[in-house]
């Protein structure tokens, strides 16, 4: 009876040693070596892999650092102290974040738009888009349907009156709703930035007035009371340079329609 | 000889097919199958580990295990063979295809207790084949897992695409179009007997 236990005992665990060995010795050849300071920096990243740094993920934003010399301050989601912890390891002077926020660019509610037409179809912007660009009276404007909602993985954006709302204080400017949004509305602008044309639409300002009564009409009076020259009208809808506005906000005062509205 | 092996190939592929007809394998199954690559991977890779399972499984019973008298102790080897195997796959999937490695993710350490590589291991000693038949059938296994991953990641990305009651989202929707495509595959009971009839 023993001996029989001993022979099993035995054969197994030969069986297992031969593998152990035979694994041992392939982990030896086709050993992969990882650069240590890779393994670091990518212990320092959150590991959300949002992709908001504008690489694949973690991994490849951690190879990019070391590598090839990517910026230390691209995790948004991580802030300065990520970006403080890599340029530690990386031996370089760290620069602070500059952290970004959704905007959407439309204030078409259900009262400033009429519908053109009943939709019935698929209740997303991306199919909703796909017939005449949407139901809304503005082409440009926001659907209203939540893609972005659905895609924000902070809960940060809400469906109100047919028109997506970003809460600034949830919003980590990972860029999901961005990618997301079939009418292209959503923009990332630097936290800093605070008064903003919330509006998209490009129509001439007759035809813009009678789809949204909310839209930028291209009257050219914020590019007049603008003192630092910051606003320039293109394709009849207004522009601001970021670098060059001091939030006086006096275009927002005389916007006729009030599609210039600054942020709190 | 040729036409038995084929017919073992086709019986295995088709008629039973591990996933579909058998039920084994499911974690797979239903968890890389929501894109068409990485069903693809995993589909070549579990054909990897069978092969590689099969080849050394079979000597190991035959020359080891029956010739101690060791029988009994067929499934605690096997797993500690196949264990070793998915490890030794993982090794060289890291080292020559970095990418399939990474999109394979933790699905292939779980290789190791995908009880379909166990299941043709043992069936093909308990259906007696010979080590050719045993390598044709893993192979033939193997093609069926590839083949039901395929079709199944073609089924999901349609699901993807359809609004589905909320209720269903996600796992049960999946659950109930593995059904329909198990049943489809149940329309091939008894026709490899009649291949060359």
């Amino acid at each position: 009876m023993l001996p029989q236990i001993l022979i099993a005992l035995a054969i197994v665990g030969g069986i297992g040693l031969i593998a152990a060995i035979l694994l041992a010795i392939s982990s030896y050849f086709f050993n992969v070596p990882e650069d240590e300071t890779v393994i670091k920096v990518r212990a320092c990243l959150p590991g959300a892999n949002c992709g908001a740094c504008g690489y694949a993920g973690c991994d490849e934003y951690a190879k990019a650092v070391v590598k090839d010399n990517a910026k230390t301050n691209l995790c948004i989601p991580g802030a300065d102290s990520v970006a403080a912890e890599v340029a530690e390891i990386m031996g370089v002077s760290a620069e602070d974040v500059i952290e970004m926020v959704a905007v959407v660019s439309c204030t078409g509610n259900c009262e400033a738009t009429q519908n053109k037409a009943l939709y019935q179809g698929v209740n997303t912007c991306k199919a909703a888009s796909m017939i005449y660009g949407g139901p809304a009276s503005c082409v440009y404007g926001c659907l209203g349907c939540g893609d972005c909602a659905n895609v924000c993985p902070y809960n940060a954006i809400c469906v109100k009156d047919g028109l997506a709302y970003i809460n600034r204080n949830l919003c980590l400017g990972c860029g999901l709703c961005v990618k997301q949004c079939p009418k292209g509305i959503i923009k990332l602008v630097p936290t800093t930035v605070k008064t903003l044309v919330l509006c998209s639409n490009k129509e001439k300002g007759a035809v813009a007035r009678k789809n949204c009564k909310n839209a930028c009409i291209g009257c050219k009076k914020c590019e007049l009371v603008c003192p630092e020259e910051a606003i320039r009208i293109e394709n009849n809808l207004s522009y601001i340079d970021y670098d060059k506005c001091t939030r006086c906000g006096k275009c927002a005062e005389n916007c006729p329609t009030g599609c210039i509205k600054c942020a709190d | 000889m040729i036409k038995n092996l084929i017919i073992i190939l086709m019986s295995s592929v088709l008629v039973n097919n591990y996933v579909l007809s058998r039920f084994l394998g499911i974690c797979p199954f239903l968890g890389v199958s929501k894109k068409l690559n990485q069903a693809t991977g995993m589909g070549i890779a579990v054909i990897f580990v069978m092969l590689m399972a099969s080849a050394v499984t079979w000597p190991i019973q035959y020359y080891v295990l029956n010739a101690l008298g060791l029988g009994y102790m067929q499934n605690i080897t096997f797993i500690l063979v196949i264990a070793a195997l998915v490890q030794f796959t993982e090794i060289v999937l890291k080292k020559f295809l970095p990418a399939l490695h990474k999109s394979l993710g933790v699905y292939l350490p779980l290789i190791t207790t995908n009880c379909a590589v166990l299941g043709v291991t043992i069936n093909n000693i308990n259906d007696g084949y010979t080590f050719v038949e045993s390598m044709v059938s893993s192979l033939g296994v193997g093609l069926g897992f590839l083949l039901a991953m395929v079709l199944f990641s073609g089924v999901r990305s349609r699901i993807d695409e359809t609004e589905i009651p909320e209720s269903f989202k996600g796992l049960p929707v999946t659950l109930i179009a593995a059904s329909f495509v198990s049943l489809a595959f149940f329309g091939f009971a008894g026709i490899v007997e009649n291949l060359f009839a």
